[in-house]
């Protein structure tokens, strides 16, 4: 069995082959922020392929990976949420013992409280990050989750990979 | 992978005329990816924010990363220096 270095060491390898530069964003967007964080509604979005246990799985047998996305109520309890994360190249202890790690809606609902930020939207989103082929998530599911954000009058999103 | 495409949905976000902020733990995948602001937290895959249980440390990360909120000079790549 392969040991998590072995396995970071083909990740590397793979990551240098990989034509990232085919996805740089240009022009990089900036959009304006309209109000004090402390009167702004947040929204989360993770690519840590978290999902409720009755939503379905990511679809592990894509093999440019599944662009999909699951929408995450806010009123989740963050420890039920189910990690279906296929890639084998990062330790899950860390998600699997505390979600927070990368989906901090137990944070963000302190900082609610603490008058930091405003609100937090009323849904929140999860992708599967593990995506070697994007043109889907590029062209459909990322644009569509934006505009359901947009929608929603979100002001300020706040994204965690895994 | 996972860092790629946070940028990737970051930006389409940021698009649609939502302020963004993410946590990168891969620096050279975000130097090219290019996402609106991103905050480099160097701990290992599988750690963003982190540890597991440690609301502390969390809470300081995603401050790190709010602060960033306030920048036009965009693409912006912070490291969280804890």
């Amino acid at each position: 069995m392969a040991t998590y270095s072995d396995l970071a060491l083909y990740v590397r390898l793979f990551m240098k082959g990989y034509p990232f530069s085919r996805y740089t964003i240009d022009p990089v967007p900036c959009a304006p922020l309209k109000k004090p964080l402390s009167h702004s509604r947040f929204a989360l979005v993770t690519t840590a392929g978290f999902r409720l246990p009755e939503q379905e799985d990511f679809d592990h047998s894509i093999k440019k990976g599944d662009p999909s996305f699951r929408e995450i109520p806010n009123t989740v309890d963050v420890a039920t949420l189910i990690e279906s994360h296929r890639s084998s190249s990062f330790d899950h202890s860390g998600v699997e013992a505390d979600q927070n790690i990368a989906f901090p809606l137990d944070r963000f609902r302190e900082l609610e409280q603490q008058g930091i930020i405003g609100a937090l939207n009323h849904r929140h989103f999860s992708f599967m990050g593990s995506i070697v082929g994007p043109g889907a998530l590029i062209e459909e599911t990322a644009p569509r989750v934006a505009r359901m954000l947009r929608d929603d009058g979100v002001d300020v999103a706040f994204l965690t990979p895994v | 992978m996972c860092i790629q495409t946070v940028g990737l949905v970051q930006a389409a976000i940021e698009r649609e005329g939502i302020r963004t902020v993410s946590i990168t733990l891969l620096r050279e995948v975000t130097e090219i990816i290019r996402p609106p602001r991103a905050l480099f937290a160097n701990f290992r895959m599988g750690f963003p924010l982190g540890m597991p249980d440690h609301p502390k440390l969390q809470h300081k990360v995603i401050a790190a990363a709010l602060e960033l909120l306030d920048r036009n000079d965009v693409p912006v790549l912070a490291e969280f220096r804890g």
